[in-house]
Order: C-alpha cells, then sequence, then structure tokens
C-alpha cells in the first residue's frame, strides 16, 4: 500500500494569536513494502509529519492518502480503527505503558485492530527482538535500548503495512543504534511493511536508499526555527 | 487485552488510593447488608404476623394498644375489663375458649413483664401450629411463675428460683409476694421469650391489685350499665363482702388458695378462640356497635401495621443512611479517579495512538470506576454477611434470636446494580475526560 501526501499544510497557533506553519508539502511519495529514511534538523516538523500520516494530528489542508484512502477525510472512529489496523508507530519516546509488562504492552499493540490481541504472536515478536527474557519486566525495570526494542515489537504487533519509526535510534549507544535499525529493516522487509524512519543522524540515513531531507519538499513559508527562536 | 484487564491494571497501578476507596464502599455495603439481614430477622421472629387466637377482647379504645400490651406486653392499660366480664363472655355460644390476661407488673430483676393468666394458656398454640413447649411444670398454685427462655437467660432463673415483683405505676415499689420458678419455656421466638407468667389467682393476691370494694363495686356496675347504688346499699354490700372474704382470724397452709373475691379482679384483656371463622367476624362486629365500653378485635391489622409504622421506619431509616455512606463512598471513587485523569492524560494518549476509539477509553476510565465499586460491593456483601456470622452466636445467646448469616435478602439483589448505576455516576465525569484527551497533546506533553 503506497502513502502519498498532497498539499499537506498544518500550522500552529501560537497563545498569542499568532499561527507558525509547520508542514507545507506539495507532493510526497513512497510505495508499499518501501523504506524510505527522512532526514530533517530538529524542529523541522518531523514528529508532526509522523503524526498527521498516522491520523493522530488533523491537518490545515491537503489529503494523506494510504493505500487510496484519504486519511483525513476518514470520520474521528473510522481514522482511529485504520490506525490500529494498518499503521505501526515507534514513538520518538518510545510511549511504553508503565504499568504494563513487555508482553502486554505488545499486546496492546494488537488489542484496537480487528484482528485482535494474538498472544503467541507478541511472545515470537519480542523473542524477534531479543527480549524473551524480559517478557514480564515493565518499561522502568528495563533499559533505554530493551524499551525500545519493545516498542518496535509493539509497532509490529497488528501487522501493519506502513510503520512510522521517530528517531528510534536516538538515546542508545553506536552498537544497540545498529541493532535496532537493523532489526526494524530486516522485520518491515519480512512483513512487507512500509518503513518511513525519521532522523536527524546522517550516519543512519546513509544506509538506506532512498533518503529524503525534509527540508527539501516542506517549505512552511517561514522558518519555524526562526520564528520560535524571535517569539 | 480487554478493557477490563487495562482497567484492572490502572486501578493495581494506584493501589492505595483504589483499596481505600474499595474499602470505603465495602464498608457501606457491610453496614447495609447488616442492616437488611438485621432486620429480616426482626421482621420474622418479631412481626410475628398471628397469634394462635382469632380474637382479642379489650376495653373501648386503640386496636393497637391493645395488641401491644395483651401481644407484646408493653404498655399496660389504665382500663380493664371486669372479672364478670370474662366469664360472661366465656358462656357466650360462639366462645370455643377464652383466656384472660392482666400485666402491670415487672420483675425486680430484669424488668421483665409479669402477665397473670390461667393453665390453659400454655396449652392453646402461641402461634398458628406452633405450641409451647415448658420444661418443668405448669402454673399450678398461685405463686407459682414459668417463664420465658430469655428471662431465663439473662436473669439467669432455674427452675426453683424465686423472685419478687415490682409494682408497674409506683416506681420502685416492690411488693413484698415471694414467687418461685417452676418451668421455663421453650424459645419462641415471640414476646413470651421475655415474660414472665404467674397464675393469675396469684396475680390479684398481690397487695394492691385488688382494688377497695366500693370502688369495684361502683366500676363494675359502672362497666355493665347499671345505675349506681345508694349510699346505703353500698355500705350494706362492702359490709357483706367484707365478712365474707375475711381475711383475719387464719393462716395460708402451704398450697392454700385463698380466694380473691371476684368483684376485685380484673383483666387486662380476653384471648379468644372462636368456634368458627365467621363466628369471629360476627362477633367482633356486634361488639363495635355495642353501648358497652368494650371491643373485640382481630389482631392481625394492628400487628401489622405496628411492623410496617415502628419497625418499617427504622429499616427505611437505617437504609436511607447507609446508603448516604455508600453515596458518599462513591462520591470517593470519583474524586479518586478524577485526580488521577491529569497522571493518565499520557496514558490515555498513548492508547488513542495505538488505535483505541473515544468511546474505548471513556469505557477503560468506566470499567475502572465499576471494578472498584463492584469490588467494594462484593467485598462490603461478604463482610456484611460475614459480620452476621461472627455476631450470630452472640446474639443469639443474648436474645434467643436466630440469625442465618447465609441468608441473602431479596434487597441484596437490588444492591449490585444500584452500585453499577453509582459507579457509572461516578465514572461518567472522569470517562469524559478521557473522551475529550486530545492524542497528539496528550502525547507531546509528557
Ligand atoms: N502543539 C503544538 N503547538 C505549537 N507548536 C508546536 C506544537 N507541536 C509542535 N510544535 C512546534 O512545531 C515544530 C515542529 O515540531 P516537531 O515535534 O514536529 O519537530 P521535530 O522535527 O520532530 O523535532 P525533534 O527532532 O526535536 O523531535 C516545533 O517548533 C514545535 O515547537
Ligand atoms: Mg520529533
Amino acid at each position: 500500500m503506497s502513502l502519498v501526501l498532497q498539499d499537506v499544510r498544518k500550522s500552529y497557533r501560537e497563545p498569542g494569536g499568532r499561527t507558525i506553519p509547520i508542514l507545507n508539502i506539495a507532493s510526497f511519495r513512497m510505495d508499499a513494502g518501501e523504506q524510505v529514511v527522512l532526514l530533517g534538523s530538529s524542529g523541522g516538523g518531523k514528529t508532526t509529519l509522523l503524526n498527521v500520516i498516522a491520523g493522530i494530528t488533523a491537518v490545515d489542508s491537503g489529503r494523506v492518502l494510504i493505500g487510496g484512502i484519504d486519511v483525513c477525510k476518514l470520520p474521528e472512529a473510522a481514522r482511529d480503527r485504520f490506525r490500529a489496523d494498518r499503521i505501526g508507530y515507534v514513538f520518538q519516546t518510545f510511549h511504553l505503558l508503565p504499568a504494563f509488562t513487555a508482553l502486554e504492552n505488545v499486546l496492546l499493540g494488537m488489542t484496537f485492530s480487528g484482528k485482535g490481541a494474538n498472544r503467541a504472536k507478541a511472545i515470537q515478536l519480542l523473542k524477534r527482538v531479543g527480549l524473551s527474557h524480559r517478557m514480564n519486566h515493565r518499561p522502568g525495570h528495563m533499559s533505554v535500548g530493551e524499551q525500545q526494542r519493545v516498542a518496535v515489537a509493539r509497532a509490529l504487533a497488528n501487522t501493519p503495512v506502513l510503520l512510522l519509526a521517530d528517531e528510534p535510534t536516538a538515546n542508545v549507544d553506536a552498537a544497540n543504534q545498529q541493532i535496532v535499525l537493523d532489526l526494524l529493516r530486516e522485520s518491515c522487509r519480512e512483513e512487507k511493511v512500509a518503513l518511513l524512519l525519521v532522523t536527524h543522524a546522517p550516519e543512519v540515513a546513509k544506509q538506506f536508499e532512498r533518503v529524503e531531507k525534509l527540508a527539501e519538499f516542506n517549505r512552511p513559508g517561514v522558518a519555524p526555527l526562526a520564528a520560535g527562536a524571535s517569539a | 487485552m480487554n478493557l477490563a484487564s487495562i482497567a484492572w491494571k490502572s486501578v493495581k497501578q494506584r493501589s492505595l488510593s483504589s483499596a481505600l476507596t474499595s474499602l470505603s464502599v465495602a464498608l457501606g455495603v457491610m453496614l447495609m447488608v447488616t442492616v437488611l439481614v438485621i432486620f429480616s430477622v426482626l421482621d420474622s421472629t418479631f412481626s410475628q404476623r398471628s397469634i394462635g387466637y382469632d380474637l382479642i377482647m379489650g376495653p373501648k379504645g386503640s386496636p393497637l394498644q391493645l395488641v401491644l400490651s395483651t401481644v407484646y406486653h408493653v404498655n399496660p392499660p389504665i382500663e380493664n375489663l371486669p372479672y364478670r366480664f370474662y366469664k360472661e363472655i366465656q358462656k357466650d355460644p360462639r366462645v370455643e375458649t377464652a383466656i384472660p390476661i392482666a400485666i402491670g407488673d415487672t420483675t425486680e430483676q430484669g424488668g421483665f413483664p409479669i402477665v397473670g393468666t390461667i393453665p390453659q394458656y400454655f396449652v392453646i398454640d402461641y402461634a398458628p401450629n406452633r405450641q409451647f413447649m415448658v420444661e418443668g411444670k405448669s402454673l399450678q398454685k398461685p405463686f407459682d411463675a414459668l417463664i420465658g427462655s430469655r428471662v431465663a437467660k439473662v436473669n439467669g432463673w432455674k427452675i426453683g428460683s424465686t423472685f419478687r415483683l415490682v409494682h408497674g405505676g409506683n416506681e420502685g415499689h416492690v411488693h413484698n409476694e415471694l414467687f418461685t420458678v417452676v418451668g421455663v419455656l421453650a424459645p419462641t421466638g415471640t414476646p413470651n421469650d421475655k415474660s414472665v407468667f404467674v397464675h393469675l389467682d396469684g396475680f390479684y393476691q398481690i397487695q394492691g391489685h385488688d382494688k377497695p370494694f366500693d370502688e369495684a363495686i361502683r366500676r363494675e356496675r359502672d362497666f355493665f350499665g347499671e345505675p349506681p347504688l345508694g349510699k346505703a346499699e353500698l355500705d350494706a354490700e362492702v359490709a357483706r363482702l367484707k365478712k365474707k372474704y375475711s381475711h383475719e382470724g387464719h393462716k395460708h397452709a402451704p398450697g392454700f388458695i385463698e380466694e380473691v373475691p371476684e368483684l376485685q379482679k380484673d383483666v387486662t384483656s380476653i384471648l379468644l378462640l372462636m368456634k368458627s371463622p365467621s363466628a369471629a367476624i360476627l362477633f367482633a362486629g356486634e361488639w363495635k356497635k355495642s353501648f358497652r365500653p368494650a371491643m373485640a378485635i382481630n389482631p392481625i391489622f394492628p400487628m401489622q401495621q405496628l411492623m410496617v409504622d415502628v419497625l418499617g421506619g427504622v429499616r427505611i431509616m437505617l437504609i436511607f443512611l447507609t446508603s448516604l455512606i455508600v453515596l458518599v463512598s462513591g462520591i470517593g471513587i470519583f474524586v479518586s479517579i478524577y485526580n488521577s485523569m491529569s497522571a493518565r492524560k499520557r496514558e490515555i494518549g498513548i492508547l488513542r495512538a495505538l488505535g483505541a476509539r473515544r468511546q474505548t477509553v471513556f469505557s477503560i476510565v468506566l470499567a475502572e470506576s465499576i471494578l472498584l465499586c463492584g469490588g467494594g460491593g462484593v467485598i462490603g456483601l461478604l463482610l456484611g454477611h460475614g459480620l452476621v456470622f461472627l455476631t450470630a452466636p452472640l446474639v443469639e445467646m443474648r436474645s434467643g434470636i436466630i440469625m442465618n448469616p447465609w441468608s441473602f435478602e431479596p434487597m441484596e439483589a437490588a444492591l449490585l446494580p444500584g452500585l453499577l448505576v453509582l459507579a457509572t455516576l461516578a465514572g461518567f465525569l472522569p470517562g469524559l475526560l478521557a473522551y475529550r484527551t486530545d492524542v497528539a497533546d496528550a502525547l507531546q506533553n509528557s
């Protein structure tokens, strides 16, 4: 399933009333199963873009087509269900639930999809990310690298068509960085999941065949950083 | 993972606050269950839906008062019936059996009511198809006494124990006459358990229970609607009676039954067994229209009214109070969940980001409230019955009331749906906060 963005605009309104444009993307496309890295500076709107694609953040205008379905046009409940069924998301700060064990966190990744929770699959995913000995640990009792891998397992739990990864390699040392990266890429390849990975690290970006620089196709008009700095 | 287990996680995460709020619900429910069980026991033992008699006769007045004195042995009336009247009623062809009852004094120890009656009282069922069981003998001599099971327990009296009476109206005045316990009644679960029965003859022989002759003559003639005697006639009659029943010049041999002039006896009420139900209705109707200051009533209606008025009111009040406790604990649940909402904003954002709908996170919060309320409710039910279980032997020992801790009240069935409603109310507003959570905002600000 392909991802197509058309004339996507998103701006935030500051408490003072000023609007800060963040996204203005005329066109962006990636194919089913494709792996794309998005390189962008901090504050450039990477997380905002992923949230827009996931249907978590509403756009001001434009179209976000996933497999031909405009996510922005879906009613909210349908959009939630679409996200639950089709999209995997590794959040920048993982967003694991602290009260739930690693296994339960992975199970939560399937709970809201139509397929329902599948314990055997959750266990298999945790083995896949090398956490078979950490399944019943809570995130608070795990290292950052381990938490990151739980987040990856959870994002893959609902067998998505598109996996969004928000700086999944930050916060860990170079060795672990490579482990997570390989894990993500291999898993996506195996499961035929399209991978859109966001980073500001060139050494991560250079491993991908297709590298997109956000700044090159995103032209919000006013530079967000400058606007933020002067405010 | 279903919604309940997600909610349960959240309950466990805030275990102290969850435990305390559920506990408050549990305590409220416990009290409510205890009230319900105790009242159902009181209802079945004391309401005594019927007595073994068809009618009660007493002076004209309040049927409720007549029932209170005759059945419950409390509130002795001022007005009485002449003994001559009792004999007259006894001869009525529609009457099968007539048992006189005289009430007024209490025991010096324990303050139990004294009931003067005749031995036949114990032959007749005290409630439909329930017979008195006596350990020892029945009443034979004037100063014999039969005591109820509770009297025996509380006062520690056995066969052979002796006691004195205190005059009801006269505060602190102790009668000299010594009564002897000759029998103990088995528990009946009726006011009989808390009463002391003495022979009617003995009852009249207590000093002061026989009225002066002149007054007795006047009152009896008045009762029967006979014209009052003139001064000379009255004096002559008093002199005649005094001579006949003179106490002077002889001593009581043991077991001697001293005769008390009929004129000086009077009874509180008369228990009637009629030859047929229709006779009872006709008889009562006749007395309703009678000019004589007496009435015959079916005790069932005043007895039921008594249950509804007295116990019913207390029960409703206690249920109301315990409901308030449960309600307050419901507010506690609301406050607890509501306070946790800001801390859980991120959690809710994550669930939404994983694809949970607004209704789903609303349901999770509601489920949490239901878990706390329902869990507390179930614990409260167990605690309540447990409390009854623990106190049942004590209550039985002290009052003779037998409580079955595992008998469930129909109202308890309404308790859980009631708690469900409470949980829904308590969880609604926090649930709404969860429903309204903006996902991107919740994820960002954490
Ligand atoms: N809800 C919001 N309201 C106002 N401004 C926002 C909001 N969310 C993001 N922004 C602003 O939008 C800009 C882009 O934010 P975003 O999180 O997308 O950046 P990013 O590229 O992911 O940065 P980083 O690499 O640091 O994660 C930032 O300047 C940020 O301050
Ligand atoms: Mg970011």
